[in-house]
């Protein structure tokens, strides 16, 4: 309980949304208008299917446990089919919108791409779904309290946050791959995310068998940020410009060849400028125009 | 006992979604909303809309950029506008829920009602509950009317002092007498030990500086931070002496009035507009958050402080007879100048009325207050950002006067009652068997 819990749960779940949110989304006010609006989709996702599900509890019998918790999995369920229906019909509402702009504009570029649009639709539901899972609990954390002192686990709070941080990236990864496979109209890439979202809630069902639900959904969701990664243009080239740049100081000169962001799909280096990297020593690089 | 009249003074904020007119465009449509001048009651907050100077911007723009850039820029600047909006909301928003959680003062419900809302709500009787809040919110609805009604008549007599001078004793009570409150409040929930001549002084520096920069002229960032610390003040009077279900009726009330005044023929709101336009005169600058800047960057040196001044004064809102003439014609010459040698920076900004920000802050703060559920507050929060965004696009879509109100306060109120009735008890039992969706 106390400061620490709170902040350090706090940082876990929301640390690199965040990050991501200021170094990537803050400066473009567009991008800020798109991720409240896939906030907003998710928002109505879940309040359909707690319609639903308030709805089937209302219907059933309250004293009947069992049949109260399979009403709860059956609405985790329908909550997840539900998010993908808004994921798709978000994407619709952008299409439309890019549409719209490429249509007016002369030169083919619209103001955002689809890539980034999806990017960023992905981490708008992330971060509306990481929120509305972990404020509650993190406000707990800060009051006084015994965790488990009724014989549940003691790691909830650490749980939820690192469940909570999975869900997040996984959101983001998901709407990149979404947004690609509906463009090409690759369906079963469609049906994969589904299916994943769909084991991502089941192994959720696990909990408190952490040792269940965890490793595999963090497995889940590296695989998925890699499938994001290469779906979204990346390639192993880039990685290893990435790698290879080396030395955080040596910016100096604007003239370097930019180099991609994992997870910004924005991959090609400018045409007609290479710049070498040669390390001299370790951490120290020098730079030779070619 | 009930409240004194005088807190009710502050009332005179005005909500409306205006953009900084452009000399070059002769007609605009700008609505604003207003403040109702008191004489024996306060005056209240029109929530009015906006008219988004589309044709100014485009036209400024189609000598430079090439025809199909335009929509683009148009996006873009929508954007920037939109984000413009919604980071005071924001700001106040975050005052009145970090307000509302931390300091108790404004969640305690006491027997003193505003003189507004006479009837007293009984928790017992559900009907009888139902019926007193639907009659408070007519009461309030009509003194409302009857401001705005009496604040048209004063200015198309061109009363500006009258105008001016209730405008300025409203600002006063809030920047003192609500501040001191607020901060007695703070101090008690903190146990803070406070000497009373520190705390003169410090209640004399905040509400001088408030006055001048909101009133004559002061740094544009200065004056926007005292003007979303006065609406959150007053969000914050309103959430604690509004009682319950009226509250959550006025607020629809509010919406719908506002659709009303702004659209209709005769809505006051649009005489008002009307009148300003035949008067070429900037709308009542006064208690309109204006965040116009960067056209000042670049321009020449000899326009620029009197550019500043005359900007600074119009959204103060020197509302004398005289100044507001004469200061127009300079402001309008100053703008031409300005934007003459302007051809790089783009923004004309956008005004929003502080009675937005009020009824904003109160639904999200109420949704704060009730309960201590953070999913509702954060969905409500989101709702009106939506509202906002979409009530901007209609305004670039259909270039006419919209109000501001309606859309945000529907999306929150109805996403208020459905998170609270809905998704909290899912939210609950997902996260007490730590499922995740």
């Amino acid at each position: 309980m106390t400061l620490a819990v709170f902040f350090g749960c706090a940082f876990i779940a929301f640390g690199p949304s965040f990050a991501l949110f200021v170094f990537t989304i803050a400066k473009d006010p567009l991008r800020v208008i798109i991720l409240i609006a896939g906030a907003f989709f998710w928002l109505l996702s879940l309040l359909l299917s707690s319609l639903v599900w308030f709805i089937a509890i209302k219907a059933s019998n309250s004293q009947d446990l069992t049949l109260q918790r399979g009403l709860l999995i059956f609405g985790v369920f329908f909550s997840v089919l539900l998010q993908e229906v808004f994921r798709f019909a978000y994407y619709r509402l952008l299409r439309k919108a890019t549409e719209g702009l490429a249509a007016i504009s002369d030169d083919d570029g619209s103001a955002i791409s689809v890539r980034q649009m999806a990017y960023v639709a992905g981490l708008g539901f992330g971060i509306m779904s990481g929120a509305f899972s972990m404020i509650n609990i993190l406000s707990d954390s800060l009051g006084p309290g015994t965790v488990g002192i009724f014989g549940d686990s003691q790691y909830y709070f650490i749980t939820a946050a690192l469940m909570t941080l999975a869900l997040t990236l996984l959101h983001t990864f998901w709407g990149v791959v979404f947004f690609e496979g509906c463009e090409k109209s690759r369906w079963w890439v469609i049906a994969a995310v589904v299916s994943l979202h769909l084991l991502v809630a089941g192994l959720s069902l696990l909990n408190p068998l952490y040792e269940g639900s965890l490793p595999p959904v963090y497995v889940i969701t590296l695989a998925t940020g890699v499938w994001a990664f290469f779906s979204s243009g990346g390639s192993l080239h880039s990685l290893s410009a990435l790698c290879t740049l080396c030395g955080f100081e040596s910016r100096a000169s604007r003239t370097m060849t930019e180099v991609p962001l994992s997870k910004t799909p924005n991959p090609q280096p400018l045409p007609g400028r290479r710049s070498m990297w040669l390390p001299t020593a370790p951490g120290v690089c020098s730079r030779q125009e070619s | 006992m009930n409240t004194s009249d005088s807190e009710e003074d502050s009332y005179n904020e005005r909500s409306a979604l205006v953009q900084c007119e452009s000399p070059t465009i002769p007609s605009y449509h700008q609505d604003h909303d207003m403040s109702l001048p008191q004489e024996t009651d306060t005056k209240r907050g029109r929530p009015v809309s906006s008219g988004l100077d589309e044709p100014g911007l485009v036209e400024r723009e189609r000598a430079a950029t090439p025809d199909g850039e335009e929509e683009e820029l148009t996006l873009k600047y929508g954007a920037k506008h939109v984000i413009m909006l919604f980071i005071p909301v924001t700001l106040c928003m975050v005052v009145v829920v970090a307000t509302i959680k931390s300091v108790s003062f404004y969640t305690e419900k006491t027997s003193q009602q505003l003189i507004y809302t006479p009837f007293k709500e009984d928790p017992n009787s559900v009907g009888q509950r139902l019926l007193y809040s639907l009659l408070n919110t007519i009461v309030m609805i009509s003194v409302i009317v009857v401001m705005t009604i009496i604040l048209v008549v004063l200015y198309k007599y061109r009363c500006y002092k009258f105008i001016h001078g209730w405008l300025i004793l409203s600002s006063l009570m809030l920047l003192f007498w609500f501040s001191f409150m607020y901060l007695g409040e703070v101090f008690k929930t903190y146990n803070v030990a406070m000497d009373y001549p520190t705390l003169a002084m410090i209640i004399w520096n905040f509400g001088v500086v408030g006055m001048i920069c909101i009133h004559w002229k002061g740094p544009l960032r200065l004056q926007q931070a005292y003007l979303i610390v006065i609406s959150a003040l007053m969000a914050l009077i309103f959430i604690k002496y509004l009682p319950e279900w009226s509250a959550w009726v006025i607020l629809a009330a509010i919406s719908i009035y506002d659709l009303i005044a702004v659209l209709c023929p005769k809505g006051p709101l649009r005489m008002l507009v009307e009148t300003a336009q035949e008067r070429n005169e900037p709308i009542f600058p006064a208690l309109i958050y204006s965040s116009a800047m960067v056209w000042m960057v670049g321009m020449a040196d000899s326009n620029n402080p009197d550019s500043a001044d005359e900007r600074q004064r119009n959204e103060g809102g020197a509302l004398a007879q005289e100044g507001v003439e004469s200061e127009d014609d300079v402001a309008l010459g100053g703008r031409r100048r300005c934007s003459a040698e302007e051809d790089l920076e783009e923004d004309r900004g956008v005004k929003l009325g502080l009675g937005d920000f009020i009824f904003y802050s109160v639904l999200v703060g109420k949704a704060a207050a009730n309960g201590g559920d953070w999913n509702t507050t954060l969905a409500c929060f989101v709702a009106i950002l939506i509202g906002l965004c979409l009530t901007l696009l209609l305004l670039a879509i259909f270039k006419k006067a919209l109000p501001a109100l309606p859309i945000s306060i529907t999306f929150g109120l109805v996403f208020y009652f459905s998170t609270d009735n809905l998704v909290r008890p899912f939210m609950d039992s997902l996260a007490a068997h730590q499922y995740y969706i």
